[in-house]
């Protein structure tokens, strides 16, 4: 249950980053991303899932969630 | 000499590689890559982060040295112990050149080494007691001091010393702010963990100081440099460019830096990153607790500071973006000069790097402004993420090598054959007498400061005074002796 940075970039995309693991990767896409819930699988761009419980509305960004990892994709 | 294909370099790092014992070989040569700019992640070609093996030499410090050296140590008017036997500070003293204004021993302590001198005893029956004394003596003899940090050596850690618990007494004591950092030798890799250890210990003991306290007076133009540390003045080079295009800087961290504006950090608009690598934990915690953005920039060479300085003012309104443009126009005359200078007697030289945390891949653009090319780079204790911001700076087919150890640097020149190398003290000597010229780019070799506009002209001169430096011509390394100078020698003997 690794502890995720999430924060958006000027494209408005979900940036993802382990403090751990120096890992800063772009969601690719995000399961729940409306204004009523949010949350879910997030696929990054490194091929790897991770799984977020999702919680009603959108997260105040930037902000650290756990996350669960569901796949490497190696 | 002309650029090495891929394919050389690829076996250039074999063959390097081929001395090694099969385990250490297989590690080594995960660290070692060819650059591959189209290559979006550096996890694809290099590891990095990772324990050095042992038995050979590399040139990584220590927790400590990463904490007390850079992060917590330029900050002036706090005074920092070196908590454990005397050598750790003793020896990396004032090593660093960050200038500061003020009046040493009184009102400012960077250049002053203050240790708690852990001898036998201490380690035995602990030192929690002598750091309380010691801290009641700072008080007495240096009271203009705003703060005190205390430095984990090694033996702290391992005799479980509770300085945390002696700091917040120390705290209630004397009113003032006393910090404790954890940041024994031992913890991580290599230095870099000792600057994410300081920057929590900012997070968790200096920065909340002065929230919900909104008596200090704030502009919608007001940021902080994080991650300079104004070696030879870097950080005032950069600081005028931003208040010349109507910024205010209010902090410097932690070149030339106080407590006070490290405390006054949550107020800004905006954060400004030079040295990635030591300072975005801090940058990434306010980014989440205080909502203040962040960006990162580089200083060195008039393309990459025009960048930068474009690229911060989009942040902000159209005053500031005509200010940008105002400075970049109103050095252009003096960089251009400096360019056509130097540049004729720079073009086409090739330059080999390794250093810390952000110069691999920042100085590139200055090398270039000046004709020059990078044909290889490398950080002692660079992350992944480093890697990832190197690989579309570097040309194809360039050397890319993580915590190189001596011999494999050595064995890369002797092929590469650089026109200049940039690197530490430590192999300077080395390579002087291997008769490549060389430039210390930890402390500038004495020199600076290199960044802003001012920097760069110096940066230019300094790189000009050791390539084209006619010492070179007369360096006669031993094994190339020649018959004439044998029989001197023999003559001589
Ligand atoms: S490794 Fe430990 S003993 Fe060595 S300099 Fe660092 S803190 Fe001091």
């Amino acid at each position: 249950m690794p502890s995720v940075m999430l924060k958006k970039n000027a494209e408005g995309k979900l940036v993802f980053y382990v403090p751990k693991k120096d890992l800063e990767e772009v969601a690719e896409t995000v399961e729940f991303d409306t204004p009523e819930k949010w949350g879910g699988e997030v696929l990054l761009s490194d091929g790897s899932k991770y799984y977020f419980e999702p919680i009603d509305g959108q997260p105040d960004f930037p902000v650290t969630l756990r996350a669960k990892r569901i796949d490497s994709g190696e | 000499m002309a650029a090495l294909t891929k394919e050389e370099t690829e076996a250039l790092i074999q063959e390097v590689l081929e001395i090694y014992p099969a385990q250490a070989k297989k590690d080594r040569a995960k660290h070692l890559a060819v650059n591959d700019q189209s290559l979006e992640k550096s996890n694809k070609c290099i590891t990095s982060n990772r324990k050095s093996q042992p038995g050979v030499m590399t040139i990584r410090g220590c927790a400590y040295a990463g904490s007390k050296g850079v992060v917590w140590g330029p900050i002036k008017d706090m005074i920092h112990i070196s908590h454990g036997p005397v050598g750790c500070g003793q020896y990396s003293r004032a090593g660093r050149r960050n200038y500061y204004v003020g009046t040493t021993g009184i009102n400012t302590f960077g250049t002053m080494n203050f240790t708690s001198d852990f001898t036998e005893k201490d380690i035995v029956f602990g030192g929690d007691k002598k750091l309380a004394k010691i801290m009641t003596e700072i008080e007495q003899l240096f009271p203009l001091n705003k703060g005190i940090s205390i430095q984990s050596e090694c033996p702290i850690g391992l005799i479980g010393d509770d300085i945390e618990a002696v700091a917040k007494k120390a705290n209630k004591e004397i009113g003032k702010p006393v910090v404790p950092v954890r940041c024994e030798g031992f913890r991580g890799v290599s230095q870099s963990l000792g600057h994410h250890i300081a920057n929590d210990a900012i997070r968790d003991w200096v920065l909340e100081n002065r929230d919900g306290d909104e008596s200090f007076p704030t502009t919608p133009y007001d940021v902080a440099v994080i991650g300079d540390y104004n070696i030879g003045g870097d950080a005032w080079a950069s600081r005028t460019l931003l208040e010349e295009m109507g910024l205010r800087v209010v902090a410097q961290w932690s070149g030339d830096g106080t407590i006070a504006e490290m405390e006054k950090t949550p107020k800004v608009k905006l954060n400004l990153i030079h040295c990635y690598r030591s300072m975005n934990y801090i940058a990434r915690h306010m980014e989440e607790k205080y909502k203040i953005p962040w960006i990162e920039y580089n200083f060195f060479g008039p393309t990459k500071i025009a960048e930068s300085l474009r690229k911060i003012a989009a942040l902000f309104d159209e005053t500031i973006q005509a200010g940008a443009e105002k400075v970049i126009a109103k050095y252009q005359a003096e960089y251009d000069a400096v360019i056509a200078k130097y540049k004729p007697r720079l073009q086409g030289k090739r330059v080999m790097l390794y250093v810390g945390g952000l110069r691999p891949r920042h100085v590139i653009g200055a090398y270039e402004d000046l004709g020059m090319e990078v044909v290889g780079t490398g950080y002692e204790f660079g992350h992944n993420d480093d890697y990832d911001r190197t690989i579309k700076e570097m040309g194809n087919a360039t050397l890319i090598y993580d915590d190189v150890t001596g011999y494999e640097f050595e064995e890369f020149v002797k092929r590469v054959q650089p026109d200049l190398i940039g690197s530490g003290i430590k192999e300077k000597y080395i390579f002087q007498k291997m008769g490549i010229p060389f430039r210390q780019m930890h402390s500038w070799d004495y020199s600076g400061p290199y960044h802003g506009y001012d920097g760069f002209a110096i940066f230019a001169r300094d790189m000009d005074m050791t390539l084209n430096n006619p010492c070179w011509k007369q360096v006669k390394v031993p094994w190339k002796t020649d018959d004439t100078s044998k029989v001197a020698v023999a003559a001589g003997a």
